[in-house]
């Protein structure tokens, strides 16, 4: 097999579609947008008529899956990591239906928040619904762990957490490929009660599902990804979780034998390898991307029996993305840095694009509000975030998918009158329409703007859901025919959408404005498709 | 042999084809690579970078260890600086010394130049007016790669090679447009 320069969410994808999926099911989020583009773009799926279609949001890509795999298909499901989060009512369930087909959950952790609102582990997510969790350590081993990812969840009949974080997602190496598969043929769960969960079903499956949670620890193919070898004397026993080990090795490549090591990559762990390391050392470094889980097991609750060095006493920061550098000084080696940046080099933050119609809503909504008062202004998860920053400042809450509806309907409700809500379409679509019909059934003096870029832009400019159909959905929601304004946010509309805004804001109820106008990246990418259709057609 | 490359920009300058060209010069030469990206918020006009390694033996992190890089490829000056940390002593900086003002505070360019002097081993090049002058204005990123080409331990036919095989799908106009601006970069750069 040929070797292919991949990304981590690459490698992903092509092992997914080799491993024979009928179905991938995702909501785009950085850092895992690419393994869903990966699979619209390869001619194999093409071929192979594998579902590639977006989900609105993550929980109707996991029931989407999970309805795959009850039909006996194999299915593969990604999102960021706080895309678990929307999704967790359907992923802790599907372990106590357990699957039919295989049936794969991506989740994509962003240490340091490159690109998101928290640092969530999602390894805490296969604890709680006591399925096996995988975590690569590098592309290879992410392309060869779905194959097995996809073996074990047809062997346990459960769904796997397959984790990775944003600097294996985005980094690129070459990667062998294996002999694709077939797809599973349809084919009914042999239980028919299995996916029913109703009390008395439920409770069944949940005790089964507790022991078989016991039985992974000593499964042999999780323990076969968990490596235990010996080094030299005793001393400091170090164990890695993922990716860490990488950074291990760029420091010790040299003298890894005279470390005592066991390089976890799958979950549980067998507690006999952790008992052989411990056995080995006087003390023990637990080095792992994210939340220190394993640190914080070892230690336990009366954390004395072992000697642990981790993130919970300050041998690695508590927070933030792990590097070389931070495991040299956690291993007490002699650190090397360059010179330090220059004070003449300032911050350079994200920003709108140029001509971007997020802004001109902005400069609008910014001098209406001066006649409204301050600290109104709920906003959402996407590009219009940038509205926090200068020179607009507008916006006072950036918290999870949907939240401005919501928190703008709760701060109403408290009595901070008119309360504005800013989301854009995709974001209405993924988790503002619930909250919107709570604003209808109270008639809430909310004015929600939708900034209607007709894309998911932050991502790159995904498909949205939303685009043609924001009007009647909130038509159909109940806003008042009225009250759904429709504004061209572009700087000669400035006055006009100003009055527009004013009015709205005076209306002692509910108001919706969409400012529509396509994103500027998507409309200058699809005008030079058509330019280059043209010349080809014109051939 | 190793060479670590730090590649820096602002979010929409296009670093990427500058480290997909050499990725693709590093298969052809049968090296290990790894190469991490920055998607997402920051490319929207903030500070974005790529961290490249290239190896005859198996790599290990896909992060350049501070003070281990031994090249700086930066296509906006102040950019280049915010680097400095991870340069080793001995490793170059190759910049463009066009600056791409996007917010408020930017400082003197003179300042930016001063600091960039100070680093022993640097190359600065109007990368824009020697695109321009061959008649391929968007070309800027090539001739940073051409400047930055003998630090790179690879044959530059390789590199030429990759990019011929990138812009291949655009035709031989773009192709030839390009290779002449890797060449002019490498020979703006021995001067």
């Amino acid at each position: 097999m040929q070797k292919q320069l991949l990304l981590g969410d690459e490698a992903i994808a092509q092992a997914a579609l080799d491993a024979g999926i009928s179905g991938m099911y995702a909501y785009p989020g950085t850092p895992s947008t690419e393994i869903m583009e990966y699979v619209q773009a390869s001619p194999q799926a093409v071929r192979n008529k594998v579902h590639r279609e977006w989900s609105s949001n993550e929980k109707t890509a996991v029931e989407a899956a999970l309805g795959m795999s009850y039909a006996g298909k194999r299915a593969l499901v990604a999102m960021k990591h706080v895309g678990l989060n929307v999704a967790a009512d359907a992923f802790i369930n599907s372990a106590v239906t357990g699957v039919n087909g295989g049936l794969v959950v991506v989740s994509a952790d962003d240490p340091s928040m490159h690109s998101s609102q928290n640092e969530q582990d999602s390894r805490f997510y296969g604890r709680f619904a006591m399925v096996p969790v995988l975590e690569p350590r590098n592309q290879q081993e992410a392309y060869d762990m779905i194959f097995e990812a996809f073996n074990l969840s047809e062997k346990y009949r459960l769904p796997v957490l397959f984790r990775i974080t944003t600097r294996l997602a985005h980094s690129r190496a070459a990667v062998t490929g294996r002999v694709s598969r077939a797809q599973n043929a349809i084919r009914l769960p042999s239980n028919p009660r299995q996916f029913v969960l109703l009390p008395a079903i439920a409770r069944k499956q949940y005790r089964a599902l507790t022991s078989v949670y016991e039985t992974l620890r000593t499964d042999s193919i999780l323990a076969g990804y968990n490596r235990l070898s010996a080094g030299k004397g005793r001393g400091t026993g170090i164990i890695t979780c993922g990716i860490a080990y990488n950074y291990l090795m760029e420091n010790i490549t040299d003298n890894r034998n005279d470390y005592h090591l066991l390089s976890l990559a799958a979950y549980p762990p067998d507690p006999r390898q952790v008992a052989e390391l411990v056995g080995r050392c006087d003390q023990v470094l637990v080095l792992e991307e994210g939340y220190p889980i394993i640190e914080e097991q070892l230690r336990g609750l009366l954390d004395r029996d072992v000697k642990v060095l981790g993130r919970m006493d300050g041998t690695v920061p508590r927070d933030g993305e792990l590097n070389p550098s931070i495991v040299a000084a956690a291993l007490g080696m002699d650190a090397t840095i360059g010179k330090d940046v220059p004070p003449v080099v300032r911050q350079r933050p994200p920003s709108f694009c140029k001509g971007c119609g997020h802004a001109d809503v902005y400069a609008a909504l910014a001098e209406v509000m001066d006649e409204f008062g301050p600290g109104r202004v709920f906003s959402d998860i996407g590009c219009y975030t940038l509205g926090a920053l200068p020179p607009y400042n507008m916006v006072n809450s950036c918290v999870d998918m949907g939240a401005s509806v919501t928190m703008a309907v709760g701060a109403s409700d408290a009595g901070l009158s008119p309360a504005v809500a800013v989301i854009g379409d995709s974001t209405f679509t993924h988790s503002g329409m619930t909250g919107l019909l709570d604003a209808v059934i109270k008639d809430s003096p909310v004015t929600l703007i939708i900034s209607d870029n007709s894309t998911t832009g932050m991502t790159g400019g995904q498909k949205s859901q939303a685009t043609d159909r924001i009007e009647s959905i909130c038509l159909g929601l109940g806003v008042s025919r009225g009250h759904l304004r429709v504004i061209i946010p572009l700087r000669k509309n400035h006055e006009e959408n100003k009055a527009v805004l004013r009015e709205e804001l005076k209306h002692n109820g509910l108001s919706v404005i969409l400012a529509r106008r396509e994103c500027i990246q998507t409309a200058s990418r699809n005008k030079k498709a058509e330019t280059a259709e043209k010349n080809k057609t014109g051939e | 042999m190793k060479c670590d490359i730090i590649l820096a920009g602002v979010g929409g300058q296009g670093i990427l084809t500058i480290a997909a060209t050499i990725g693709l010069a590093a298969v052809e030469a049968n090296l290990f690579l790894k190469q991490s990206e920055v998607h997402g918020m920051s490319q929207r006009g903030g500070d974005v970078q790529s961290h490249l390694r290239l190896s005859d033996r198996e790599i290990h992190s896909d992060l350049i260890p501070h003070g281990k890089a031994d090249l700086i490829i930066s296509v906006e000056p102040m950019e280049a600086l915010r680097y400095l940390p991870w340069l080793s002593p001995e490793g170059w900086v190759v910049t463009s010394s066009v600056p791409f003002i996007n917010i408020p505070d930017y400082p003197d360019t003179s300042a930016l130049m001063a600091e960039l002097e100070k680093t022993a081993n640097s190359v600065v090049l109007d990368a824009d007016s020697i695109a321009k002058n061959l008649g391929s204005s968007r070309s800027g990123n090539m001739v940073i790669l051409g400047a930055a080409s003998s630090f790179i331990t690879m044959p530059f036919e390789t590199i030429e090679n990759a990019v011929r095989k990138l812009f291949s799908r655009k035709g031989e106009e773009v192709v030839g447009l390009n290779i002449q601006a890797l060449r002019a970069g490498r020979a703006a750069a021995g001067k």
